[in-house]
């Protein structure tokens, strides 16, 4: 019921863009360690919202602090409006999927999805019925009476969820959730995860490692590094146009060519080749800058107002496309080609070949010298 | 062809050796087992067995005839049943007590961080590292100069503080076992840290804390070092033993001694009968 009425508000909300979620140069620091360094976000209410980051970049202690189970060392945390900074993780309308899971052994899976709500002093059939409802939704009816150490990985996982969806929380957070499923499951899941949030309505926040994952299922993305964010945005945005070299490598394949800011829209790369790029992309930038293009989005023969001369290197045939590796003046260059026809095509190592592109899938990020950390 | 035929037959040969030297290994291994288990039961089967006896004269050493008069009369010695009261109200009150402050420390140690847990975590091993006689002489030491009488208190204190050690070990063991994360997620369903205790952590360490409780029990009944030294005029049951042995060794003792191993032996088989009617539904 209640699932029902948080959708509604969700959904009339979703217009107003009210932030759920708000970290305000929120910094971690553990020891000599900065695990998170002046992260300012906000998150959407009812949105599916993912950290994005490798190992180690602070994306779980970011939750953690959401969470409750670390203070921040500097900054303030809200929920909706309120300040939640120091409040206790049992004072914040906020739940947890942990990584691990963390069921209760010692309980029945019954007891272990209704252990929020008796906290809440629910008692009785409305919390018999709660209970059922949300192992329903998650696909698990039926298996109250066992304990965690009787399921499977996958069936612990969604007890986890169920476990902390059924209080109907302001904020869900996931940290790695699907981490210790093979990889068939975790594709399951990632659509389930989709399919029951659409259906709740409630914040998801999903700390990720897997660009796929977090591409599938999220609305925003946040991109963390070294314990900033590095770009926040939709999948597509970071993908099409991706601010930092970080973010054009750790989001698919990306060449990057240095060159230099050569006025509107022109940037000059090393061997003299002038590039045409999106003038918004080059947004004020002046001096050395790097020159982005996605593989998937070079063409094997002139036509685009883009081009670079170069030598096949190498060539593998994947199926669904073709890679090429091409030499050329500004260095090494990769190309992903659609194996549309019938057939191979006809380019092999060693055969000359003009690359072109055009500035619409051209992206500029900051010269690679200047490699974030 | 042929070749292969004929060496065909060794190594079955040499197998079959091998087989009896395997099985002699094997039959080895157990007589040496049934050994062992002869020396270590031996004493316990002629401390019962003496429990029947009718000795001849004030030393129960040599076989008289059989008799249940000292299980018809179990404190039928003077001062007997006093020292036995004393061990186990000794053994009650200073196993709950370490039991609860060793648990406290054990869970301090393991889930938080504080200055001078690394100092606390050595100095917990230290009553169990030192010699029973330092501790003791110790102890005696602190009280003398602190002018405290001798007697119930100070056996009490001594108990309680060398059972600490033992039951911080046991129930650290098992804490260190479980998800830490699992504290945090009954804080994060709304459990205030009261009901995070007794609702997630305490049940899930019971078993430890069980089993510290009882070793701490056995320990203390066990002792006669420390308590020899820090026990004043007071008699617990080990102290009655060693001092009745210079005049007298009654078969009362004996019947003691049966009692306090047949209670261990009762305790033993109802754990097993209880994780025996556990496991298959954990199983299943
Ligand atoms: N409790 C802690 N004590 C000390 N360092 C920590 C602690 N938790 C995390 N860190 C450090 O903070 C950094 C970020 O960790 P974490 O947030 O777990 O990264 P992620 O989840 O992105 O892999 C790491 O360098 C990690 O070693
Ligand atoms: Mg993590």
């Amino acid at each position: 019921m209640a699932v029902e009425e948080r959708s509604e508000t969700g959904r009339v909300t979703r217009g107003r863009e009210v932030a759920d979620i708000r970290l305000e140069r929120v910094t971690k620091r553990f020891d000599d360690v900065v695990a998170v360094d002046d992260v300012s976000l906000a998150i959407e209410r009812g949105s599916f919202f993912a950290l994005l980051g490798p190992s180690g970049c602070g994306k779980t202690t970011t939750l953690r602090m959401i969470g409750g189970f670390e203070e921040p060392t500097g900054g303030a945390i809200f929920l909706g409006d309120a300040d939640v900074t120091g409040l206790p993780p049992y004072k914040r309308d906020v739940n947890t999927v942990f990584q691990s899971y963390a069921l209760f052994p010692h309980l029945s899976i019954f007891e272990n999805v209704a252990f929020g709500l008796r906290r809440r002093g629910q008692r009785g059939d409305p919390l018999k019925r709660r209970v059922e409802e949300m192992l329903e939704l998650v696909a698990l009816p039926g298996l109250g009476k066992r304990k965690p150490g009787q399921l499977s990985g996958g069936q612990q996982q969604r007890v986890a969820l169920a476990r902390a969806l059924v209080n109907s929380p302001q904020v869900l957070l996931l940290d790695e959730p699907l981490g210790a499923l093979d990889l068939k499951l975790r594709k399951q899941m990632q659509l389930e995860l989709k399919r029951i949030q659409n259906d709740v309505g409630i914040t998801f926040v999903h700390v990720t490692h897997d660009q796929e994952e977090a591409m599938t299922m999220a609305d925003q993305i946040a991109v963390m590094n070294a314990g900033r964010i590095e770009q926040l945005g939709s999948p597509d945005e970071l993908y099409e146009r991706p601010r930092t070299a970080f973010v054009a490598s750790f989001l698919g394949a990306s060449n990057l060519l240095r060159g230099r800011a050569a006025g509107e829209g022109v940037v000059r790369l090393e061997d003299g080749t002038e590039v045409r790029v999106p003038a918004a992309a080059l947004a004020g930038r002046t001096g050395p800058v790097a020159v982005g293009i996605r593989p998937e989005k070079i063409r094997l023969a002139a036509g685009e107002s883009n081009m670079l001369e170069g030598v096949i290197a190498e060539r593998s045939y994947i199926g669904v496309s073709t890679q090429y590796i091409a030499q050329t003046g500004t260095g090494s260059i990769t190309v992903y080609a659609q194996n549309t026809d019938h057939g191979p095509s006809g380019l092999a190592a060693g055969d000359r070949v003009t690359l072109s592109w055009s500035p619409e899938s051209t992206f500029v990020v900051d010269a690679l010298e200047e490699e974030r950390r | 062809m042929s070749i292969a035929a004929e060496q065909l037959p060794a190594p079955r040969r040499f197998d079959l050796s091998a087989r009896a030297v395997a099985a002699a290994r094997h039959h080895l291994l157990t007589l040496f087992a049934i050994l062992a288990l002869v020396y270590l039961l031996l004493p316990i089967a002629v401390v019962v067995a003496f429990s029947f006896n009718d000795p001849v004269g004030r030393f129960n050493f040599t076989w008289g005839s059989f008799t249940l008069d000292n299980w018809a009369n179990p404190f039928g010695f003077p001062d007997l049943r006093g020292a036995v009261v004393l061990s186990l109200e000794i053994a009650a009150l200073s196993s709950i007590a370490a039991t609860i402050l060793g648990t406290l420390i054990a869970l301090a140690l393991v889930r938080y961080h504080f200055r001078g847990r690394g100092a606390t975590n050595l100095l917990i091993f230290l009553p169990m590292a030192s010699p029973e006689i330092v501790m003791g002489s110790s102890l005696l030491t602190l009280f003398l100069n602190y002018s405290i009488p001798l007697g119930f208190a100070t056996i009490l204190i001594a108990h309680i503080m060398f059972n600490i050690s033992y039951v911080v070990v046991t129930v650290r063991a098992r804490l260190a076992g479980h998800d830490r994360h699992l504290e945090e997620a009954a804080m994060d369903l709304f459990a205030t840290p009261w009901a995070t205790f007794y609702r997630v952590t305490l049940p899930l360490i019971a078993p430890g804390v069980l089993a510290a409780g009882l070793l701490a029990f056995a320990l203390s009944v066990d002792d006669f070092v420390i308590t020899y030294l820090v026990s004043g005029s007071d008699q617990t049951f080990p102290l009655f033993v060693w001092g009745a042995a210079r005049v007298a060794v009654p078969p009362q003792i004996n019947v003691i001694g049966t009692m306090v191993f047949a209670a261990a032996l009762v305790l033993m088989f109802l754990n097993i009968a209880f994780q025996w009617r556990r496991s298959p539904k954990g199983a299943a």
